[in-house]
């Protein structure tokens, strides 16, 4: 089970990335928990500087602008 | 936990044949400057062919907007894409680390420079404010990045270059940086870190930076990313263009003629504090104003009143100082307001002085 986090303010993008994650995620067969991450303070703690974030098993692998499809994939294959 | 996850899943895409993405590019490039050249005999016809005489008012106004808005749109449509293929060499992230722990002066320079080709987005404003300061960027290097990003960039500079001329371009593009650069120099020397809110200030103390990995982009990825900011910038500003031209028209084909001169004419001392006043609540990006500013130019307003007008409706936006509430207390957003309002009209009276 991955332990995925969006992070974002809630903005369009944020909410589009949310959405490809999990569908990404279904469409592969890969178990996980979405959470989303709206607090500033809170998104602060992960050292991003541009948003939407996605941090997989509290790594950060994205972020600022729409994920890559392909790259997403590899994220959630990943073994953890 | 502590494995560094490739953005590509570890396998790296073999190299797709790059060859048919540049021929491809470069077919667009050739049939882009077919239209282009064709544009202004097109837009004649089209307009001949209406039922509206050309020399009356409503002429007038309908010629402006179909020479124009077309124009104005593939010219975007352009620019936008050669930026997004640069942008892809940029990220906030990697800015960040080359003006963390910058000292004042040349950090300025450099992240109003930055600002320029960093990719941001309004609604990303307040990560990267934290995630600057958190990284040990100083608060007035942070202050010129996030006041150059959205008033100097390509939209500002290809509007002005195709609807009014690439030497108020030029002009419009220096001293914007110069404001960005002097404004956050004066608000890092006031030493105002204790006005920050409480909960921005605890996080500064530890301050964290994410250990992006590093992307790995091929060709093809940076042509692709040029036609996302295709898709993305010009299906977002078309709108304010298609408003900001067909106020533009109106002003053009109805405004009596000696208006504009009496109110934001060279010698009507008063109009460019009432310009930067009157900006600040107008809220509109660079592609909306740009073409209200054309039809005010040749209508007889003063140049140095129009840029004024021009920058504060970009830079000094209520919604963008709402926002940020959020990270600044009142009494920086009011500093912040004061100093690039003064530098603002500063190019005003400055402009206008030298273009009487």
């Amino acid at each position: 089970m991955k332990q995925v986090k969006v992070l974002g303010s809630g903005c369009k993008r944020c909410q589009t990335t949310e959405q490809m994650v999990k569908e990404t995620a279904a469409r592969l067969g890969v178990d996980i928990t979405v959470e989303k991450v709206t607090d500033y303070a809170e998104i602060a703690k992960f050292g991003i500087a541009s948003t939407p974030g996605i941090i997989i098993d509290g790594k950060v692998v994205h972020a600022g602008g729409l994920p890559n499809e392909a790259a997403l994939e590899g994220w959630l294959r990943q073994d953890s | 936990m502590n494995e560094s996850v490739s953005p590509r899943g570890g396998r790296e895409t073999r190299a797709p044949n790059t060859g048919p993405w540049v021929a491809s590019v470069l077919v667009c490039l050739a049939l882009w400057g077919v239209t282009y050249s064709l544009l202004p005999a097109a837009s004649k016809a089209l307009v001949g062919s209406l039922p509206v005489e050309r020399t009356s008012r409503l002429g007038e106004a309908l010629a402006f907007f179909f020479y124009d808005l077309p124009k104005v749109v593939m010219l975007l449509a352009l620019i936008v894409f050669a930026m997004g293929i640069v942008r892809s060499f940029f990220s906030p992230e990697r800015t960040r680390a080359l003006l963390s722990g910058r000292r004042e002066g040349i950090g300025n320079v450099m992240a109003a420079g930055l600002g320029t080709v960093t990719p941001f987005c309004s609604c990303s404003a307040i990560p990267l404010f934290i995630g600057f300061l958190s990284a040990g960027v100083p608060l007035g290097v942070t202050f010129s990045f996030l006041i150059a990003a959205p008033m100097v960039n390509e939209v500002a500079l290809i509007l002005l270059i195709g609807l009014v001329g690439w030497k108020v371009a030029l002009t419009y593009f220096a001293f914007g940086l110069v404001i960005a650069i002097v404004s956050g120099w004066v608000i890092g020397h006031l030493k105002l870190e204790g006005w920050l809110q409480d909960w921005v200030k605890a996080i500064q103390v530890g301050g964290a930076s994410a250990d992006l990995p590093a992307t790995r982009l091929t060709q093809v990825d940076r042509i692709r990313l040029g036609i996302e900011a295709v898709k993305d910038i010009v299906g977002r500003v078309w709108i304010w263009i298609v408003v900001g031209i067909a106020l533009g028209g109106l002003i053009h084909g109805y405004m009596p003629a000696d208006l504009m001169a009496r109110i934001m004419g060279t010698n009507v001392w008063w109009s460019v504090p009432a310009a930067v006043v009157v900006g600040i609540p107008m809220y509109t990006n660079a592609a909306g104003v740009i073409p209200i500013v054309e039809a005010l130019l040749s209508e007889g307003a003063a140049l140095g009143t129009t840029l004024a007008f021009m920058m504060s409706v970009i830079a000094l936006s209520l919604p963008e100082m709402i926002i940020l509430r959020k990270v600044l207390t009142l009494r920086l957003i009011a500093v912040f307001v004061g100093v690039v309002g003064s530098g603002i009209l500063a190019v005003g009276f400055l402009f206008n002085a030298l273009y009487s």
